[in-house]
């Protein structure tokens, strides 16, 4: 499949800022089930600082736009051929070893409840284990926007039985991570109909023998070829494909329009 | 405790680094002494140097007791301690740079994968990057104990910012002052060059993108932190500009400060905020005290930081087990300092042993400083020992155990005239593109007789540290 994204994060401010620095990871890999076409990140009246690859395989580019300045536009457009790996991440070059990804953080300790989900799968293999959590999390969190923050926690998450996508892959990392897999956090994108207001985000858990396998319990599904994969972190923190600061300046205002459809042939 | 080693006697004879020393106190009467103890202490608080050392909290306006009996180190005695040192600051950043690479101690079996992969202080956002000459700790502080005349033990590692180099410095200052003529009669080995080699050091570490003399800064959490006295002093001693995380930003490729003269491009920050605060855009997000930034333009070759964050995970509790494994299998060499034995709780068969004998051993927090969290057995009481006895239980992986050691004593001046106090030392190690050891370090003393807990935060003192010259 071919898709094009066109992604807009725009920051207003009520006074001029002096300054903003942001770390970027817009930009997505390529990989066995992922070809970049064509990817541009444009960042009005920025200035492009160093590039890197880290060690997960994600390609980070710094930003800085110097003030004052009251609005600042994060564009990104690109084409990806994409292809059904069944959620396997094939083919992905990294170097962090899997039990990095056990670490806790805080939005992803798990309490009673979330040990809870993992009860009675210790006898299963790993494959089967992390289907079951991903599915027992589809099944008690039920997708409601509105309900939940950026920094709810995953026990809030499963405790009031409502969230969104970050809800549930921190729930499924949590979960997971206690059973003893290594889980991490991605950020990306998903095909929709018509223009949305956030990108998207699910969970990877480390299945020995097969790699890094995707769960999205939100979708109930694993990533296929209408995903996007652009970064991964132990949370959604770490895994932000935006992180930024900016000087001085009013009240902030965050608009986020993401398209992503299928290119017409 | 009865068979500890006196560094200064042997039986009743002066051993000889000490013989010139025993003339002196000899002809110090009392008056002259409490004299001469008054004047110390009034430089110390003239110079302002009240912190508290090795981050242990406490009041920071508080002085820490001065003891102006010197501790002594013959030049063969200091030579071997400079090899082990220096061996024990190579492995260790040998370590650094396989554990966020290949990885090969791990594969090799020499140390546990969880030990390193799952650490606290192992740091994944800078796996597969190598810093500027290969050096992810920059200053080495090790502490080391002895209990006899060639028996040195290290306690612990310390690689991310080992505080308490202006002590060593600022002890000599005012030892210099106070006791001209000693040193003319020693030829004490000199400890002053400490800060030029520092900066030095962090010159030669500066990032491949730097093509002039590298402008390096101090980087300190603010005036608040308990070792800011330290900061100043050294930014002060290197000619280098002590700054806050506001004092300087990110902008392209670069770090800048801010100076009145404009932005000056930042090429090497010593610093001495914790790697959590050093970057809200890589680490916490809540972090005011860092630059944000930083890490981008760090990973992308722009700037170089000292010491490198992640450098934590070489100087862990547990890790410490495994350095002279680290010896043998990076350097091929044998430690030539040892280790003190330790049981790691964590262990089902060394939690046994630990709990059987509580009485005689020191327990210590994993990730434990300051001498809290500590359990010394022979010097607890029973109900004492019982209570900790709980604590290991509930959380076995917490603790470390090791045997009670004979820490050796120099004579300190006490209310009743000269007594044995027991000492430890660190020294401060450098390495950037070569490794560079002052002959010298901070003495530590128990000033409670009998005491084994050296730390200031209960009731320890300093010393001046002399490396004699052949």
């Amino acid at each position: 499949m071919i898709l094009t994204v066109e992604h807009v994060t725009r920051y207003e401010y009520d006074a001029p800022m002096r300054g903003m620095v942001q770390s970027h990871r817009l930009h997505p890999s390529s990989f066995d089930g992922q070809k970049v076409l064509s990817w541009n990140v444009t960042v009005t009246d920025g200035v492009k600082g160093g590039s890197f690859r880290d060690g997960a395989g994600d390609l980070f580019e710094s930003w800085s736009v110097i003030g004052p300045v009251s609005l600042v536009e994060v564009r990104v457009s690109g084409q990806v051929e994409t292809t059904d790996m069944s959620g396997i991440l094939r083919g992905h070059r990294e170097v962090i070893v899997p039990t990095c990804y056990l670490q806790e953080t805080a939005v992803t300790r798990p309490d009673q409840a979330l040990r809870d989900i993992t009860a009675g799968i210790r006898d299963m293999e790993p494959l089967q284990m992390a289907h079951e959590i991903a599915a027992r999390i589809a099944d008690a969190i039920v997708w409601t926007t509105g309900t939940t923050g950026s920094a709810t926690t995953a026990a809030e998450a499963l405790a009031s039985g409502q969230g969104v996508c970050q809800d549930h892959s921190h729930a499924v990392i949590a979960a997971a991570r206690h059973a003893g897999l290594p889980a991490r956090y991605v950020s990306g994108y998903l095909v929709a109909e018509g223009v949305q207001d956030a990108a998207h985000a699910w969970a990877e858990i480390f299945v020995k023998g097969l790699g890094w396998v995707g769960f999205d319990a939100a979708n109930k599904c694993c990533p296929d070829d209408r995903y996007i994969r652009l970064a991964s972190g132990l949370d959604a923190t770490d895994a932000a494909p935006i992180r930024g600061s900016s000087r001085g300046g009013g009240a902030e205002t965050l608009e986020v329009t993401v398209a992503v459809g299928q290119a017409q042939q | 405790m009865t068979t500890c080693f006196n560094e200064m006697f042997d039986a009743d004879a002066v051993r000889q680094p000490y013989a010139r020393l025993e003339s002196w106190t000899k002809a110090m009467p009392d008056a002259l002494r409490h004299m001469k103890q008054a004047e110390a202490e009034a430089l110390f608080r003239r110079i302002g140097i009240t912190f508290a050392v090795y981050g242990e909290g406490g009041d920071p306006d508080r002085l820490i007791p001065f003891d102006m009996f010197p501790r002594v180190f013959t030049a063969r005695e200091w030579g071997r301690l400079e090899r082990g040192i220096k061996q024990r600051a190579r492995a260790l950043n040998a370590f650094l740079v396989d554990v966020y690479g290949r990885g090969e101690i791990v594969r090799a079996g020499r140390i546990p994968a969880d030990l390193v992969y799952r650490n606290a202080a192992f740091e994944k956002s800078v796996v597969g990057f190598i810093p500027p000459k290969g050096v992810y700790s920059h200053i080495v502080g090790i502490d080391l104990v002895r209990t006899g005349p060639d028996d040195f033990f290290v306690l612990e590692d310390n690689c991310r910012t080992p505080s308490g180099v202006s002590y060593m410095l600022e002890n000599r200052e005012i030892m210099m002052r106070m006791f001209p003529d000693l040193f003319r009669e020693n030829r004490i080995e000199p400890v002053d060059n400490y800060p030029a080699l520092l900066r030095r050091t962090l010159a030669s570490v500066a990032p491949a993108k730097c093509d002039k003399e590298p402008t390096i800064v101090l980087l300190t959490p603010g005036h608040y932190n308990s070792a800011y006295y330290e900061h100043s002093f050294l930014a002060d001693m290197m000619g280098v500009e002590l700054v806050e995380g506001q004092d300087l930003f990110v902008e392209g490729e670069y770090v800048w400060m801010r100076t009145t003269e404009g932005p000056r491009r930042v090429d090497v920050i010593y610093r001495r905020i914790d790697d959590s605060h050093i970057d809200p855009l890589c680490f916490r997000p809540d972090s005011m005290l860092g630059v944000p930034g930083l890490m981008d333009v760090y990973r992308s070759g722009g700037v170089n930081i000292c010491s490198c964050p992640g450098a934590g995970v070489a100087d862990d509790k547990a890790v410490y087990t495994f350095v002279p494994e680290m010896i043998r299998f990076y350097l091929g060499e044998e430690p030539i300092l040892n280790n003190v034995p330790t049981w790691q709780c964590s262990k089902a068969d060394d939690l046994k042993y630990v709990l059987e004998n509580l009485h005689e051993l020191v327990v210590k927090e994993v990730h434990g400083s300051g001498g809290y969290g500590m359990l010394v057995g022979p010097k607890s009481t029973k109900d004492q020992i019982e209570r900790f006895r709980a604590r290991i239980e509930s959380k076995p992986s917490n603790y470390i155990a090791q045997p009670t050691l004979a820490l050796s004593t120099t004579p300190t001046f006490v209310d009743e005239g000269v007594a044995p106090r027991h000492v430890d030392l660190r020294p401060y190690c450098l390495v950037g593109d070569r490794i560079e050891l002052v002959p010298g370090g901070l003495t530590r003393v128990a000033l409670t007789e009998g005491s084994l807990v050296v730390n200031s935060s209960q009731g320890g003192g300093v010393k001046d540290t002399w490396v004699l010259a052949e």
